[in-house]
């Protein structure tokens, strides 16, 4: 399966976004009422309190201890744990949705990680910074150093994103352990969802991030 | 010759600990032969009191009632003087106007443990069958005994669910027992600084505490009301001992480190030289003015055998399987009594049973005692824990967002 036989859906508009970034957004769309999700790599809680004004039960998982306390302080279910390791305590089919949310880089096992989301899971949402777009090619390319972004602004030396890929990279993967993908989306660089219908490669040239909605594929 | 000065004996005579053993200043239930209390060891007790306080009111559809569950040497003065010591209420910071359990809130209720000496039924009471004090002729009670004597209250008091169950160390055990004995009674679960077991370093302190008190020679095999005397020295010891485990390296480095108490150089004897000496003798002496040797040896004796995934065959997330009550777990990082690791494997069993809980583990240098200092953050957590709950349930009547920080 490639990204050009994936519908990409109808983005938020801007002024939709009130207070909540636009990728969350995006997240929360593909989420249903009602369904049981957990949050992997939750930061202060921003995602998982915007689902809970949708009426989803959202639990988390944060690696740094400032932000599961931030987050249990608003009043969220959170627990302090590594997605690389903690994911394993979790029984088969506990959630409707795991969301890994730009977290898929910095973990060490990202293929791991990955299936274990689908085992808790019926289905993922994961999105990841794209290694493949543009400004990234670019400043490898002319300026000769590991690139870095206003999102990404960590040196080579001290950044926490061990495994960076490119969304054809992440197609790749799925494919490989026989992911389906669901949704795909990629957003530019404020957030927002590339409108159109465009071939994969423009997705990873020109999308910052990518955002997919995965289910667990034949064959497996 | 070498000075020897060995714990002082008790400012405050033994009349009035005594007199609340059987004559609490607080509310009391009793349960006559109607309504024995079964025992894990078999035996019903009957009949037998429970001393309680009782803190705000109770509302129209009785759904905000709070049940605190006390530590080891705690009892049901939470929040108000206690009459035997004069001292301010042991959990005042968390409980009281404007703090994040509010009276004007919340029901709250606290009561002695079974075991215990300030009110319920313990080895400091009269048996009623020999008209003397219990001793060693008391059965011995475990933490799911006093969550049984606890329930028996609550089904008293006329309620049926509790908002909340509230407790740290050996009231954290009573929590998760509550939620294990009685899920569907238990909406929101506050576990902080405990265990689903005691571990084998636990167990080996309190044998130590234990052996002390029975070395004491006036200790009598138990029997020391009889004589009219009371093993102040052994219980001293085993206070301080304790003492220790609930402190931390660090903390007792920052608050004393090796700084002598009110003199400039040794005085090459066994005298306490040191203030950390000092201090663990006052902790010592003023603890055995409030509590009673053999309720020490019992309640330690609960705490060891406690063991929630050995009364689950042995896998600790069945004994929350399919539970809706909400947790909070709180951690302190420098708890080495009950470390962060277990803590971590209760939330991964609550996780295992798709249980809706919270984890947080709060930095502090205070050790085990952090739990009932002023620790904003535990406060912070605490009081969004309880508000989210009391929101999810509905919670109406009046709300107090008074920040006490």
């Amino acid at each position: 399966m490639s990204v050009q036989e994936v519908l990409p859906l109808n983005g938020l508009a801007a002024e939709q976004s009130g207070p909540f970034r636009a990728d969350h957004l995006l997240v929360a769309e593909m989420v249903k009422p009602g369904s049981k999700v957990l949050d992997v790599g939750c930061g202060d809680g921003d995602l998982l309190q915007l689902l809970e004004t949708r009426g989803i039960d959202g639990r988390g998982i944060e690696l740094s201890r400032e932000g599961v306390n931030r987050c249990v302080a608003k009043g969220l279910a959170v627990v302090q744990g590594d997605a690389d390791t903690d994911l394993v305590n979790y029984p088969d089919d506990a959630f409707d949705y795991v969301i890994l949310s730009q977290t898929l880089q910095a973990t060490r096992q990202p293929k791991v990680v990955l299936e274990n989301l689908l085992r808790i899971g019926r289905r993922a949402i994961v999105s990841f910074p794209n290694f493949g777009f543009w400004r990234m090619r670019l400043q490898l390319l002319v300026g000769g150093h590991m690139p870095r972004t206003e999102n990404l602004p960590a040196s080579w030396y001290d950044t926490a994103n061990i495994h960076f890929c490119t969304i054809k990279d992440f197609v790749e993967l799925c494919d490989e352990i026989h992911v389906k993908m669901e949704r795909a989306e990629a957003l530019d660089l404020y957030g927002r969802p590339l409108r159109l219908r465009l071939p994969w490669w423009v997705w990873n040239l020109f999308g910052e991030q990518g955002v997919f909605l995965l289910s667990r594929g034949q064959g497996k | 010759m070498v000075g020897v000065k060995s714990v002082p004996s008790p400012a405050i005579s033994a009349d009035d600990r005594s007199h609340e053993v059987d004559h609490p200043s607080s509310e009391v239930a009793q349960f006559g032969a109607d309504q024995p209390l079964r025992l894990d060891c078999g035996i019903d007790l009957t009949p037998f009191q429970i001393a309680y306080k009782t803190y705000g009111e109770l509302n129209a559809d009785r759904s905000n009632a709070v049940l605190i569950c006390h530590a080891l040497t705690g009892d049901q003065h939470v929040a108000n003087v206690h009459p035997v010591t004069g001292k301010s209420g042991w959990w005042d910071t968390l409980v009281g106007p404007g703090r994040p359990l509010d009276p004007s809130r919340y029901f709250i209720i606290c009561s002695n443990v079974i075991g215990g000496c300030m009110g319920s039924t313990g080895p400091a009471s009269i048996n009623p069958a020999t008209g003397k004090v219990w001793g060693l002729d008391f059965p011995v009670i475990t933490i799911p005994d006093m969550v049984r004597a606890q329930a028996m209250l609550i089904d008293r008091l006329g309620i049926d669910t509790l908002f909340a169950v509230v407790g740290g160390s050996m009231g954290g055990m009573q929590v998760l027992q509550w939620t294990a004995a009685y899920p569907k009674r238990v909406y929101s679960a506050l576990a902080i600084a405990c265990s689903t077991r005691h571990s084998a370093q636990n167990i080996a302190f309190h044998e130590l505490g234990r052996q002390a008190v029975m070395a004491d020679p006036d200790w009598h095999n138990g029997a020391y009301a009889d004589q009219g005397i009371h093993p102040h020295r052994g219980l001293a010891v085993a206070r301080m001992a304790a003492h220790i485990t609930y402190l931390s390296d660090a903390a007792l480095h920052r608050k004393f480190g090796r700084r002598m108490q009110d003199r400039e150089l040794p005085t090459f004897s066994f005298d306490a030289d040191f203030q950390v000496e000092s201090y663990l003798r006052y902790q010592g002496s003023s603890f055995v003015e409030r509590f009673d040797a053999n309720s020490y040896l019992y309640l330690t004796r609960a705490m060891d055998y406690f063991d929630i995934a050995g009364d689950h065959g042995g896998v600790l997330a069945k004994a929350f399987a399919g539970i809706e009550t909400r947790f909070c777990v709180v951690s302190f990082t420098s708890d080495w009594l009950f470390p962060t690791s277990e803590s971590r494997a209760l939330v991964h069993a609550l996780n295992a049973s798709s249980a809706r809980v919270s984890f947080a583990e709060i930095e502090t240098d205070r050790g085990h005692d952090a739990f009932l200092l002023d620790v904003p953050e535990f406060f912070d957590i605490s009081r969004a824990f309880l508000q989210s709950a009391g929101k999810a349930r509905g919670l109406t009547g009046k709300t107090t967002n008074n920040q006490d920080h």
